[in-house]
């Protein structure tokens, strides 16, 4: 099969919207958005929470989530996989080989960069806040719902960058979901298995799917800037 | 029902203040009291402690000696405080004043927030965002939303030394009338002209020390200290 027929047979998995194609994707934005809403539900206060507190040991709580940025899905599959697999501590909730677990491993790999871009931008707006917050009686945790939202515009940025990082992942999904058809066969798990077994046209359509995917998410994080900048100042 | 004003935080009684940081004392020995009404100024050169004062006394820092003792203690901020850059919330002007007013329900605050709007001339600007205002829009809707919180006391640090003519006057205007409703104001100010325009009593602090405490005219008179009548003459203090 030449170059321009598999892209032919791509753009026709894409716009014939064939019902396996659209499961994968579907699959993909599924776990990934779940994943990123999961590490926000707790990321947020906590990299809030890390911005306003003073506390001994607080530095090196900083420097371990900046590196844990850098961690390698694989390493956070392999977590996951040693916790969820029969012998670990959550084996028996039968999660490991489902979308589930994905989740979980992709929350523990967008965690440290939600809690890392929010203890920054929260701890600039801080130092702005301070006095006037302070003189308003809202010290400490108490200061967090104002920052937070008063940060909104750089936070959506911050949960982008996770949700890039979550959507562009194979490692720690393909350990954890174990790449089954039809239940756990994510876009990049599946475009690792049909390049290896020759099937291009869905390995291209699916890249081409996340390459549009991730200049959606960078089009919106610029967007929430621009917007911010205008309507905030 | 009582004639009297139980709930006057007034007057507020400074005794002894000090404030050190770095192991350099930067404010040292401070004591007046602050009787209900009027406007007072607290002037003296770069550095000798005017916004600290202002700082110790809304509890913002802890002194490292003294106190801030005010006449009762309701539990509740009686008295509020504008910054020398006015803290401008990423919200709009309307909000930035509900924001302020937290504790009260919702509808109390929207109707008090426009209150405070009105009061200051910034009604047609309810919506904008805040940190789009001009400096002297922001440093009016920092004292509505101070206003707003209704309290005694209100500290005003340096409130015209970001803006143009034009801007202050209107600035003095607003803390004139505000003088003129009863609220006792403690403002630290390096415009002699606006002490002297708006102030009934001067504070004079020079290296951290309390130099003068007497009324305006006084001081201008050049009836105070050696140091005041030097430092209002433009001599340069050491």
């Amino acid at each position: 099969m030449d170059i321009s027929s598999t892209f032919a047979a791509a753009f026709g998995l894409i716009f014939g919207l064939d019902p396996q194609f659209l499961q994968i994707v579907g699959l993909s934005l599924r776990v990934t958005l779940t994943a990123v809403l999961l590490a926000a539900l707790i990321g947020l206060p906590l990299g809030a929470l890390l911005a306003v507190a003073r506390f001994p040991g607080r530095s090196a709580l900083i420097v371990l989530v900046n590196g844990l940025m850098g961690l390698p899905p694989v390493v956070a599959g392999l977590i996951v996989f040693l916790a969820l697999s029969r012998s670990g501590p959550f084996g028996a909730m039968g999660w490991l080989f489902s979308p589930t677990a994905m989740v979980i491993a992709q929350t523990l790999l967008v965690l440290p960069i939600v809690i890392a871009l929010t203890r920054g931008t929260i701890e600039d707006l801080w130092s702005e806040y301070r006095e006037h917050l302070t003189s308003l009686g809202l010290t400490g945790w108490r200061a967090i719902p104002t920052l937070l939202w008063d940060g909104r515009f750089a936070l959506a940025t911050g949960l982008l960058a996770g949700f890039g990082r979550a959507s562009a992942e194979v490692g720690a999904v393909l350990i954890v979901g174990g790449n089954i058809a039809g239940y756990t066969r994510t876009m990049t798990t599946s475009i690792a298995l049909e390049t290896s077994k020759g099937d291009l046209p869905l390995a291209l359509g699916l890249g081409l799917v996340l390459i549009i995917l991730t200049l959606a998410i960078n089009a919106a994080a610029y967007g929430a800037s621009r917007i911010g900048s205008r309507f905030a100042g | 029902m009582a004639m009297r004003d139980i709930a006057s935080i007034l007057p507020l009684s400074v005794g002894g203040l000090s404030f050190e940081a770095d192991g350099k004392r930067l404010l040292d020995d401070v004591s007046f009291t602050l009787p209900k009404g009027g406007v007072t100024a607290i002037i003296g050169p770069n550095g000798a402690g005017k916004s600290l004062t202002l700082r110790l006394c809304h509890g913002l820092l802890a002194p490292s000696a003294g106190s801030v003792l005010w006449h009762t203690d309701t539990g509740r901020r009686r008295h509020a405080m504008v910054f020398q850059r006015p803290v401008m919330l990423r919200r709009s002007a309307r909000a930035n004043i509900v924001h302020a007013l937290g504790a009260v329900g919702m509808t109390e605050a929207a109707s008090r927030a426009d209150a405070a709007l009105a009061r200051f001339g910034l009604a047609a600007l309810a919506d904008r965002p805040a940190r789009l205002m001009s400096g002297g829009e922001q440093q009016r809707l920092a004292i509505a939303r101070a206003w707003a919180l209704e309290p005694e006391v209100l500290f005003l640090d340096e409130p015209s030394s970001q803006l143009d003519p034009g801007a202050t006057r209107q600035i003095e205007q607003v803390i004139a009338a505000l003088a003129a409703e009863g609220m006792t104001i403690l403002m630290t100010t390096h415009d002699l002209g606006q002490a002297r325009r708006l102030s009934q009593r001067i504070l004079f602090l020079n290296r951290g020390r309390l130099i003068d405490d007497a009324p305006t005219e006084i001081v201008f008179a050049g009836k105070a200290s050696a140091d005041a009548r030097a430092f209002i003459a433009g001599d340069l203090l050491w």
